[in-house]
């Protein structure tokens, strides 16, 4: 009789109970409401790219230089160069500083100055990147170098460059078995020979996917070009002078006031979306692989 | 060595030991060297702003007038339309981000998980400028006619609240940058508050269940009040990509020095979008150091922001993602 009672008061909802579960009904579909907003957000916002930015795409969008308004045609080809070229200065500098910081952190640090190491890398890549674009703007452009050029905007991306590698190297060296490097050393092998020939062989791919999420990264930056690369219409080689960067000439498309112009800044940021989508997509499938 | 002694033999010398040693001093040159790039920031932005920081002192942050040609340097314009841009992005992305998270991290079938997490954190790949070309040719127009008349219909006829969405509808303003810049820290927000939320333990929920919870229930009464800190440190991680967050707001704002009305539907800048603004018309030397303050002062927020953020989620999970930069 008891567990009869007991039974009924689980089984035919009292008004409190109807409300608990309206509550709870409401809330679940709050939340996947909330759940679905970021994909949608994500959809709408390639679909516009796409729609736009698909008629700009032809050939001479890739291999000519940006034109003044009202000629017909043009493209885009000074930005791309110039973007793989700061990319590459800007990698030539950070890699080898990332790779030996992260070494350094995984391999000889033992307390506090492991740690204010990793502190301060931390705290770089929290910094706002214009922040970084006005510290290279001030020294170089204001200063030493006395104009804008590619290799100010080199310098500005590989700061920017240099946390991520850090950071996602250490962590990869770090899942490098230890029986490994005992292993190694056991044969007689010196340390540094040991890190160089077997830790990061090993770590090969994780390395790889450092530099290059880094370089995702990078690639999209604008503000700090702006303030240090400025932008050129032309095709330019030399490091000392300003130089072209797809980001920078989206912007530059995008606030001008002609049509033509803004089908040829979405067309541009397609090209970029999908190359940093792309690289992106990778590295974090090949993280994924293996973490699990 | 004693007993290489003993048998007579001399001591092979140990080449890598050498090499050893060389290898740890360079990667420890190279580790310096990182850091020193953090303190060549901080050291040279605060020598670049010293002139405006002493002609200014503390009026450089409490004073709206930015003119160059009398040469008075007051940056509260700025200050404001930060605060307010930031505030406005917390507060639109902070209840979407955490239920999101929840989604993922308590309601979503298993197959569904990945997918949504994923495609959510994809908003954090596209780069800035990208946000603001969209927010420039799509978003903007859509507020002007669309969102912001309704937003005035409705709650800008309320009172006290209604004052937030009073005078014209431009597209471009403060409210604008803000929704886009909620956007943008979105998956910052989701993915911090999803690794708080699988860091509850599980005795947690199954002891609310046990009571006869609703699911909801279980959320509300087991799961956030133990996740409480993190999800701040979830916010404040947002909070400070939003503070630095540059082109696409840049391309939103409006950038003019409209007076401080308290209308969310006014024109105004951020301390970033000022920066990216006015850096090349600084001919005057106190005109560069006032800009170079302005970057100063976005740096000591940013990263104060940053630290106490990181702080807070550490109890939780044990490290951050690295990736929390506003571009």
């Amino acid at each position: 009789m008891t567990s009869n009672t007991a039974r009924r008061s689980l089984v035919a909802a009292g008004p409190g109970e109807l409300r608990r579960r309206a509550v709870d009904r409401v809330m679940t579909g709050l939340v996947w409401g909330a759940g679905s907003t970021g994909s949608a957000v994500l959809l709408l916002i390639l679909g516009h790219i796409a729609w736009h930015g698909l008629p700009a795409l032809n050939l001479a969008f890739f291999t000519q230089r940006p034109l003044p308004y009202g000629e017909p045609g043009g493209g885009v080809a000074p930005a791309i160069l110039g973007t793989l070229t700061m990319l590459a200065v800007a990698a030539a500098i950070s890699i080898p500083l990332g790779l030996g910081t992260a070494i350094y952190l995984s391999e000889f640090s033992h307390g506090s100055f492991g740690r204010i190491v990793r502190f301060t890398t931390d705290l770089l890549g929290g910094l706002p990147s214009i922040v970084i674009g006005v510290f290279i703007w001030a020294l170089l452009v204001r200063h030493v170098v006395g104009r804008y050029s590619g290799l100010a905007g080199a310098v500005a991306l590989a700061i920017i460059m240099l946390p991520i590698i850090t950071r996602t190297v250490e962590e990869i060296l770090k899942l490098v078995p230890d029986s490994l490097r005992e292993a190694s050393l056991a044969l007689g092998v010196p340390r540094w020979r040991t890190i160089l020939g077997v830790v990061l062989p090993t770590a090969r791919a994780g390395v790889i996917t450092g530099v290059v999420l880094s370089l995702a990264r990078a690639g999209g930056e604008t503000a700090p070009l702006l303030l240090t690369a400025l932008g050129n219409q032309f095709f330019n080689l030399n490091l000392f002078g300003p130089t072209a960067s797809l980001p920078v000439q989206i912007y530059n498309y995008a606030v001008a006031p002609y049509d033509d112009w803004h089908t040829k800044a979405w067309g541009s940021a397609l090209v970029l979306v999908l190359v940093i989508g792309c690289l992106s997509l990778i590295t974090r499938l090949a993280t994924r692989r293996n973490r699990s | 060595m004693q007993i290489y002694r003993l048998s007579g033999r001399r001591p092979r010398k140990r080449i890598g030991s050498l090499g050893d040693r060389q290898f740890e001093v360079a990667t420890t040159a190279l580790a310096v060297g990182s850091i020193a790039i953090l303190g060549a920031i901080i050291v040279l932005l605060l020598a670049y702003a010293w002139p405006a920081v002493t002609r200014y002192g503390l009026s450089f942050l409490t004073t709206t007038t930015w003119d160059p040609v009398f040469e008075r340097f007051g940056a509260a314009h700025f200050t404001y339309g930060t605060l307010v841009t930031s505030t406005v992005a917390l507060c639109l992305a902070m209840p979407v981000a955490v239920g999101a998270a929840l989604f993922v991290a308590e309601y979503a079938p298993a197959w569904l998980r990945e997918p949504v997490s994923f495609t959510t954190e994809l908003l954090a790949v596209i780069p800035s400028i990208i946000y603001g070309l969209w927010g420039f040719m799509v978003l903007g127009p859509l507020m002007r006619g669309t969102i912001e008349p309704l937003l005035k219909g409705t709650i800008g006829q309320l009172p006290l609240v209604g004052l937030l969405f009073s005078g014209p509808a431009v597209g471009r303003d403060i409210f604008t940058g803000g929704v886009i810049l909620a956007i943008m820290i979105l998956p910052t927000i989701m993915a911090t508050s999803r690794e708080v939320f699988r860091a509850v333990p599980d005795t947690q929920r199954e002891g609310m269940l046990a009571l006869g919870a609703t699911k909801w229930e279980m959320v509300r009464h087991a799961v956030l009040p133990y996740a409480r800190g993190g999800l701040i440190g979830a916010a404040g991680l947002g909070l400070a990509r939003a503070l630095g967050e540059t082109m696409a707001v840049t391309m939103v704002i409006g950038n003019s020095s409209s007076a401080i009305t308290g209308s969310l539907l006014t024109p105004g800048y951020t301390m970033a979008s000022a920066i990216a603004n006015q850096f090349t018309e600084a001919d005057k030397p106190i005109y560069f150091s006032a800009i170079v303050e302005v970057a100063l002062v976005l740096l000591l927020v940013a990263t104060l922001v940053n630290l106490l953020s990181r702080l807070l989620v550490w109890r939780y999970v044990g490290s951050v993602g690295a990736d929390v930069r506003g571009g």
